[in-house]
C-alpha cells in the first residue's frame, strides 16, 4: 500500500528558559493509517513535542506541515481545524455532565441537538468497537470509560490525527487490550494515531513504527517489526542497561505490622478503606496493586498516622526481642505498663519480680540495660500522629506519592529537607544543621544524586533525584517498616532500578517493605506477595511468583459494579 | 476554514520564564526601575506646576535628608515601619495573610494610653511604663491570636478576619476618645505621664529597639526550630502533617509573636512618640508593611532597605508638595503609587522576559 505522509514536523525546537531544551531540532513524519509510538523516558520531551502539534505550546523554531502545507497552530482550536486531536493524560471532562453532553460541548457551527449528537456518536462507537453508555455522568465513570469519552470527543470533532498521551498508564490489562482493539480499528479506517508512551511491551504490541526521543533529541524512527525491546531500551537510555530485578527469597520472616479490619471514611463521607486486614513481615516486599484511587494512598497514610480511622486496629511489632529496654524512647510509666504485661526478663532469661523493686532500683536496672524484652514489643498505633509514632522510637518510614507536596519541601534545600524528620532532636531551641548536612552529603554521594551541592533547593532537581533524596532520607532512619507509594513514578529507567535495588537491599536487611506500584510487570518481578485493592477492599492477596498478570487484572476490578470489558 | 488559519501569523508576543538571574543584574533592574519611576513622577509633577524637574529632585531629597532633624525623623519612621514589617513577616512566611497590622498597633496604642490616662499622676512613671509595655504587647498579641485561633480551629479566612479586626480597633479608639475627651474636640491632648525616657535623643529608642528586633527575627526564622516549623507550614501543610508538626499550634504561636511585636510598635508610638492616641495612630503602617515585606521577599535584612526606601519616598514627597504648592495630597499619593507600581512590575521582568514575533524571525535567520 502506498503510504502518504499526513503530518510532518520539521526541525522543531522548543526551549523552556535558557537552559532547558525540551525539543532540539526534531523532524518526524506521520503517515496516514498508521500507529506511531513516541517512546522515551520521562522528561525526554515527548509530551512537549506533541503539545506543539496540539496547539498547547508554540515552537520556538521549526515548521509543522499537514498534507505538505505549512500550518500555524496557535491553540487547540487551530489544531482541530487541521483535524488534530489530543487526549491528554489528565482528562479534561466536566464531571456532572453525561458522556454525550461532554462530547457535544464546545462544538461550534451546529445546532445543539443532543439526540442527533448521540446518533452520530453511536455510529462511531459501532464502527470502532467502543462500549459506552452515553447517558452516564462522568463522575460515575471508571478511568477507562472517561478515556473512551475523551477519544469520542476528539473523533466527533472530525480528527484524523489522534494523539494519546500515556493512554495505558491507569488501565487494567483487560482495559488496555480493548483500547488497543479500538485503536487498531481506527487505524484500519485510515486514521493516524500517535501514542506517547514509555512502556516497551505496548510499543511492540500496537505500533507500526516507533520514534525514540532522548533528552530532547530525536534518536531514530524504526519499524516495530524490525526492532526489539532491548534495542529500543538502549536507544531510550543511551547505553546498555540490565533490566533484571534480582528477587531473593525472603528470610527470617517475622510479623512487623498487623492491620486488621481497618475502615476509613474520608471527609466527604465515602468509605475509602473497607475492612482491610493484612500482615507485613520482615524481609519481605509486599506489593500493593489496584486501579488508581482504590485506597492505596489512604491505606499508607493511615498506617503512617496521617488519617483517623473509624474502626480496626493497627499493631506494630517493635523488633525488641532480646534487647534491653531504655528510657531513651520510653517513660517510667510505660516501662511499668510493660512490666505488668510480663514483657521482660533479666539477663539470664528469668522473670523479674517488679513488686519487690523500688522505683530507684528499677530505674537503675533499666539504665544498666538489665531489663530485657522477651518478645518483640507490641505497640498499638491507634490515634498516634507521625510525631508520637516517632517519639515512641518506632521506625516506620514512609515515601509518599506526592513527593514535593508531602514528603519534601520544594523550596528548601537538601539539608533542610533532611532535617524534616529529625529537627526536633535535642533540647536547644536552635537547629542543628551539622548532622543533616553530613547526611545530605552521604546520600548525594551514595545514591549519586545529580545536584550542584547540598544547598540546592529540592524543587530544582529532576524527578529521579528528588526521589533519591526522599527515599535516601527515609532509609537513613533505619526503618523496620518501609512504605513506598509509586516510588518510581516519573523516574527514568536507571533511577527506577536504583530505587528497586534499594528496596531489595532493605528487604535483605530484614525490613518489611510495602510497595504500592502501578506497573504490574514491576510489581510481579519485585514483590514477594501482592495485595490487590479494589474500591477500598482487599480483593486478594496472591503469591507474586506464581500469579499471572490477567489474574491481577481481574482482581483489580473484582468488586467494581461496572462490567469488565473483555 | 483551513485556508483562514493558514494566513494567521504566529503569536505576537510570548512570555518566557527566565532562568537564574544574577544578583548584580537584579540590583541593576531595580535601580533602573526606581530611577525611571522617580523621573516619571518628577515629570508628572512638573506638568501640574511651573516648577522644573530639578526642583522635584531637590525637594525630594531635601524633604528626606535636608536637616539633622529631618534625617533623624527619617530614621525613626524607617525603624517604626521596620518594626511593623517584623511583626508581619513571620505570619507571611507561614502564608497567614495578616492584614490586621493596623488594628493590632491601634489596640496596643489604646492600651498604653489607657494606662497613662488612668494611672498618670497616681503612681510613679517607673510603674506605669512597664505596665504600658505589658498592656500593649498583650493586647497586640490578643488582637492577632483571635483570628489565628479561628483559622486553626475552623479554617476561617484570615485575611478577612484580620481586616475586620482593624475596624473594631478603630471603633474602640474612637469610643474611648469620646469618653476621655470631655471638651468634645475629639482630640486627646498628649498626656504628660508615662512618657518613656529618651536615650541619647528622642529618636534613638525606636531605632535601636527595632534594629535589634530585626536581627533577632532574622535569627529566629533562620536558625530556630520554631522558624523552621513556620517555613514548613508556610510551604506545605501536608508536609507539616507528614512529619507530625502540630499546624494549629504553630499558627497560634506565630500569631501571638506577630501581634506582640505589633504591640511593641504601638507601645513606642503611644509612650515615646505621640503620648496620645487617635484613630490614625497606626499611620497605615499595617498596610505599608505588607509592601515592605513582599518587596523584600520576606527576608528580614532586605526589609531594612525596602522600609527605608518607602519612608524616604513619603518623606520626600511631603516637601515636594510644599515646593510645588499642591494643596492636597492627591497628586503626591498618585506619584507614590506610580513608584510602587513600577518597582512591583519590574519584579515580573526579573522572573520573565517577553519574546516578540519580529525578534524571533531574526533569530531564525541567524
Amino acid at each position: 500500500m502506498e503510504k502518504t505522509v499526513i503530518l510532518q514536523l520539521k526541525n522543531i525546537t522548543k526551549k523552556f528558559g535558557a537552559k532547558v531544551i525540551a525539543n532540539n531540532n526534531i523532524s518526524l513524519d506521520i503517515y496516514k493509517g498508521e500507529i506511531l509510538s513516541v517512546l522515551g523516558e520521562n522528561g525526554c520531551g515527548k509530551t512537549t513535542l506533541m503539545n506543539m502539534v496540539a496547539g498547547i505550546y508554540y515552537p520556538d523554531s521549526g515548521k509543522i506541515l499537514i498534507d505538505g502545507e505549512e500550518v500555524i497552530i496557535r491553540s487547540p482550536r487551530d489544531a482541530f481545524e487541521h483535524k488534530i486531536g489530543m487526549i491528554h493524560q489528565h482528562f479534561k471532562l466536566i464531571d456532572i455532565y453525561t458522556a454525550a453532553q461532554n462530547v457535544a460541548l464546545g462544538v461550534e457551527g451546529e445546532k445543539f441537538n443532543l439526540k442527533e449528537v448521540k446518533n452520530r456518536i453511536n455510529e462511531m462507537a459501532k464502527k470502532y468497537g467502543f462500549h459506552i453508555n452515553l447517558d452516564k455522568k462522568i463522575y460515575e465513570m471508571s478511568v477507562s470509560e472517561k478515556q473512551t469519552v475523551e477519544i469520542l470527543k476528539v473523533l466527533y470533532r472530525g480528527a484524523d490525527i489522534l494523539i494519546l498521551d500515556e493512554p495505558t498508564a491507569v488501565l487494567t490489562p483487560q482495559e488496555i487490550r480493548s483500547l488497543f482493539k479500538v485503536l487498531s480499528a481506527m487505524r484500519n479506517d485510515g486514521k493516524s494515531i500517535i501514542i506517547i508512551t514509555h512502556k516497551l511491551n505496548e510499543v511492540m504490541e500496537i505500533s507500526d513504527r516507533v520514534s525514540v526521543l532522548r533528552k530532547g533529541e530525536h534518536i531514530a524512527t524504526v519499524n516495530t517489526a524490525e526492532t526489539s525491546e532491548k534495542e529500543l531500551t538502549e536507544m531510550m537510555v543511551g547505553k546498555k542497561v540490565e533490566l533484571n530485578i534480582n528477587r531473593t527469597d525472603p528470610v527470617d520472616n517475622k510479623i512487623r505490622l498487623s492491620v486488621s479490619g481497618l475502615t476509613v471514611v474520608n471527609s466527604d463521607g465515602y468509605k475509602v478503606l473497607d475492612d482491610v486486614s493484612f500482615n507485613a513481615y520482615s524481609g519481605e516486599i509486599l506489593g500493593i496493586a489496584g486501579i488508581a484511587g482504590s485506597g492505596q494512598k489512604e491505606l499508607l497514610e493511615t498506617i503512617a498516622g496521617l488519617n483517623n480511622y473509624q474502626s480496626g486496629t493497627l499493631t506494630y511489632y517493635h523488633p525488641k526481642k532480646d534487647k534491653p529496654v531504655s528510657f531513651y524512647h520510653k517513660t517510667y510509666k510505660r516501662v511499668m505498663e510493660l512490666a505488668r504485661e510480663n514483657a521482660f526478663k533479666d539477663e539470664k532469661g528469668n522473670d523479674i519480680d517488679f513488686s519487690k523493686l523500688s522505683k530507684k532500683e528499677i530505674k537503675d536496672l533499666v539504665n544498666s540495660e538489665r531489663i530485657i524484652f522477651k518478645e518483640d514489643e507490641v505497640v498499638d498505633l491507634k490515634n498516634k500522629n507521625p510525631r508520637e509514632i516517632r517519639e515512641l522510637g518506632i521506625r516506620l518510614s514512609f515515601v509518599p506519592e506526592d513527593r514535593l507536596g508531602m514528603g519534601l519541601v520544594g523550596n528548601m534545600n537538601i539539608i533542610d529537607n533532611m532535617m524534616l524528620r529529625s529537627y526536633r532532636k535535642g533540647k536547644s531551641m536552635f537547629l542543628d544543621r551539622k548532622k543533616p548536612s553530613d547526611l545530605a552529603d552521604r546520600i548525594i554521594s551514595e545514591l549519586e544524586v545529580n545536584t550542584p551541592d547540598s544547598h540546592t533547593a529540592v524543587r530544582k532537581l529532576s524527578g529521579g533525584n528528588v526521589q533519591k533524596v526522599l527515599v535516601g532520607r527515609e532509609i537513613a532512619a533505619a526503618p523496620a517498616v518501609l512504605m513506598t507509594a509509586y516510588p518510581v513514578r516519573g523516574l527514568d529507567i536507571n533511577s527506577s532500578y536504583t530505587i528497586y535495588n534499594l528496596l531489595n537491599e532493605q528487604k535483605q536487611n530484614g525490613v518489611a517493605v510495602i510497595f504500592v506500584g502501578e506497573d504490574l510487570d514491576v510489581l510481579m518481578a519485585l514483590s514477594d506477595k501482592i495485595l490487590v485493592l479494589s474500591g477500598g477492599k482487599i480483593s486478594g492477596i496472591v503469591d507474586a511468583r506464581t500469579v499471572t498478570k490477567d489474574e491481577i487484572g481481574l482482581l483489580m476490578v473484582k468488586t467494581n459494579k461496572d462490567e469488565v470489558t473483555e | 476554514m483551513k485556508k483562514n488559519t493558514n494566513n494567521l501569523k504566529e503569536p505576537f508576543v510570548r512570555i518566557v520564564k527566565r532562568d537564574n538571574i544574577t544578583i548584580p543584574k537584579v540590583i541593576i533592574v531595580y535601580s533602573v526601575a526606581i530611577v525611571a519611576g522617580l523621573l516619571l513622577c518628577g515629570i508628572i509633577c512638573t506638568l501640574f506646576s511651573d516648577k522644573g524637574l530639578f526642583d522635584f529632585f531637590e525637594s525630594l531629597f531635601n524633604g528626606a535628608f535636608g536637616s539633622e532633624r529631618k534625617l533623624w525623623l527619617l530614621l525613626q519612621d524607617t525603624s517604626l515601619l521596620l518594626g511593623v514589617s517584623m511583626a508581619l513577616l513571620p505570619a507571611f512566611k507561614m502564608k497567614f495573610w495578616n492584614l490586621g497590622g493596623n488594628g493590632q498597633i491601634l489596640v496596643s496604642c489604646l492600651s498604653a494610653v489607657a494606662c497613662m490616662y488612668y494611672l498618670g499622676g497616681k503612681v510613679a512613671d517607673s510603674i506605669i511604663i512597664p505596665l504600658m509595655l505589658l498592656a500593649s504587647v498583650v493586647s497586640g498579641a490578643l488582637w492577632a491570636v483571635i483570628p489565628a485561633i479561628f483559622k486553626a480551629k475552623f479554617n476561617t479566612n484570615e485575611s478577612l478576619f484580620t481586616l475586620m479586626m482593624n475596624y473594631i480597633a478603630q471603633g474602640l479608639v474612637a469610643l474611648f476618645i469620646t469618653i476621655w475627651v470631655k471638651t468634645g474636640s475629639g482630640v486627646l491632648a498628649p498626656i504628660p505621664y508615662g512618657n518613656v525616657p529618651e536615650i541619647g535623643n528622642k529618636y534613638l529608642l525606636p531605632i535601636i529597639l527595632f534594629a535589634v528586633i530585626t536581627v533577632l527575627m532574622y535569627i529566629y526564622l533562620r536558625f530556630s526550630k520554631h522558624g523552621y516549623e513556620i517555613s514548613v507550614v508556610g510551604e506545605s501543610i501536608n508536609t507539616a502533617k507528614y512529619v507530625g508538626i502540630k499546624v494549629d499550634k504553630v499558627i497560634i504561636r506565630t500569631m501571638i509573636l506577630s501581634g506582640a511585636i505589633a504591640g511593641l510598635v504601638g507601645f513606642i508610638l503611644a509612650g515615646s512618640i505621640n503620648h496620645t492616641v487617635s484613630t490614625a495612630s497606626a499611620n497605615n503602617m499595617g498596610f505599608t508593611g505588607i509592601m515592605t515585606t513582599w518587596l523584600a521577599a520576606f527576608n528580614p535584612l532586605i526589609v531594612v532597605l525596602t522600609s527605608f526606601f518607602i519612608t524616604f519616598i513619603s518623606k520626600g514627597m511631603m516637601d515636594v508638595r510644599k515646593t510645588f504648592m499642591f494643596t492636597n495630597d492627591a497628586i503626591s499619593n498618585i506619584v507614590v503609587g506610580i513608584i510602587y507600581f513600577i518597582v512591583i512590575v519590574c519584579s515580573f521582568f526579573i522572573n520573565y522576559k517577553l519574546v516578540f514575533r519580529k525578534k524571533e524571525k531574526e533569530e531564525i535567520k541567524k
